[in-house]
């Protein structure tokens, strides 16, 4: 049993400001991530991509934004699960109980949601057929590169992913690169190495085309794809592997008793606190007249579901606002001095 | 106001009046349409808002940016009639505008 003083679920911008919000305030958090890194949607949907709307900071992208927080945070030495999602919450007396999918168990007064819209699962293929093939001959990701070796791999996707393991694999199996448009949004660079081995016939590229069916009993023989102008065509496959990025999915969180709002949590704006005693809702997954699902209303969020946290925690101990550039406390927490 | 039409996969449609200005997911959100889920609120981040546009519309709505195409490419069952509702703006020239939504959104 893991005890602490915040257990916080999620470790995107809003969930790591948070860390800081009680450590300046000295609670202990433990922050509790579905993915195997720190930095959420902003890592995982849009690293590279340009944000203009952090106060004070004029342009930086996902993946700056995170190392950031994560550099503002490390005074407060927190310790992060990562891979590991939160599956149930119990009550007991004061305090909650949190077990997750590696069944790690925690205890502590409040929790943090800063889940933004659920955990990231892959997106995967519609067909009826896949199922029973995915994780034998079907994949999302690519755990050993061994497995592909000397089969027909047919890559679906037009992004870095499939990009990537098509150039990779193509030294060592019969690789099919099939995209729905003739673009790729991939890096140029890879894309014109692919180009290149496709010219020397050492992988095949298939555009514009949709997968149609897939063929096999126990594995994959081969699949049907369908080009634009309705023609079809049969490729002979031992692997499929599908790269069409990354949805989000609410998961257990629906089964936690709190007040909802379609796929968002309600809370009470003067703290952020959900229809449960010390659980909170910050960041893109809660909501409450007016909301907007910007970064820095998940921060201002943060700032006010910690002062509530600190009462939980520390019932006998008064709360003191007190500002980072005055407080010999607070500089002390931070290491400064 | 300009009326947009949604229809969902099982043909039944819904007409309903859109403020100018406001996206066509806007809308949908608004007036409690199914079928649409914007999961990430119009940053053209989650392709959840997914939607068929009507062919004869095509040409008289803005061309999608690079980004709404490489986002569609995430969606489920993308066709050529594919755009994200979050990038349609409600203006006078779209008014009468038909949208289909997809069997589901992820």
């Amino acid at each position: 049993m893991i005890k602490t003083d915040v257990i916080i679920i999620g470790a995107g911008p809003v969930g790591l400001f948070a860390v800081h919000q009680l450590g300046i305030k000295g609670l202990k958090a433990a922050v509790i991530d579905n993915l195997d890194k720190a930095g959420g949607q902003c890592i995982e949907l849009y690293p590279d991509k340009p944000i203009y709307d952090i106060p004070a900071v004029p342009e930086c992208t996902g993946e700056e934004l995170t190392n950031r927080l994560l550099e503002q945070i490390k005074p407060f030495k927190t310790n992060f699960y990562f891979n590991e999602r939160v599956n149930e919450i119990n009550q007991n007396k004061d305090n909650w109980l949190v077990q997750t999918s590696k069944n790690n168990k925690f205890e502590a007064p409040n929790i943090i949601i800063a889940g933004g819209v659920g955990s990231f699962e892959p997106r995967r293929i519609t067909l009826k057929e896949a199922e029973k093939f995915e994780g034998k001959s079907l994949f999302y990701s690519v755990k050993s590169k061994e497995e592909f070796k000397g089969k027909n791999v047919s890559i679906f996707g037009g992004g870095d992913s499939a990009l990537d393991w098509a150039l990779e694999l193509s030294k060592i199996s019969k690789v099919t690169l099939i995209h729905r448009r003739n673009e790729f949004r991939g890096a140029s660079h890879t894309l014109s190495e692919i180009k290149k081995l496709s010219k020397e016939g050492k992988l095949s590229i298939k555009t514009p085309c949709q997968l149609v069916s897939i063929e096999g009993n126990k594995d994959i023989s081969e699949i049907k794809i369908k080009y634009d102008d309705d023609k079809t065509e049969k490729i002979k496959t031992d692997n499929i592997l599908s790269f069409f990025g990354l949805i989000m999915k609410l998961g257990p969180i629906i089964e936690w008793g709190l007040g909802m709002d379609k796929k968002h949590i309600s809370v009470n704006p003067n703290n952020f606190e959900t229809n449960k005693k010390g659980i909170f809702a910050i960041g893109d997954i809660c909501t409450y007249p007016g909301k907007l699902k910007l970064i820095l209303s998940g921060f201002h969020e943060a700032a006010l579901a910690s002062v509530e946290c600190f009462k939980r925690a520390r019932p006998n101990e008064k709360y003191r606002f007190e500002f980072t550039t005055s407080s010999k406390t607070i500089k002390e927490r931070l290491g400064k001095k | 106001m300009p009326k947009i039409t949604y229809i969902d996969n099982e043909g039944t449609s819904r007409t309903v009046e859109v403020e100018k200005g406001l996206s066509v997911m806007e809308g949908a959100i608004q007036h409690n349409i199914p079928g649409i889920d914007a999961d990430c609120g119009g940053s053209m981040a989650c392709a959840t808002c997914h939607v068929y546009v009507e062919e004869k519309w095509l040409d008289k709505i803005p061309q999608a940016e690079e980004a709404e195409v490489d986002m569609i490419d995430m969606s489920f069952e993308p066709k050529k009639n594919s755009r994200l509702s979050c990038q349609l703006i409600v203006s006078d020239e779209i008014d009468g505008l038909v949208v289909t939504t997809p069997e589901k959104q992820s």
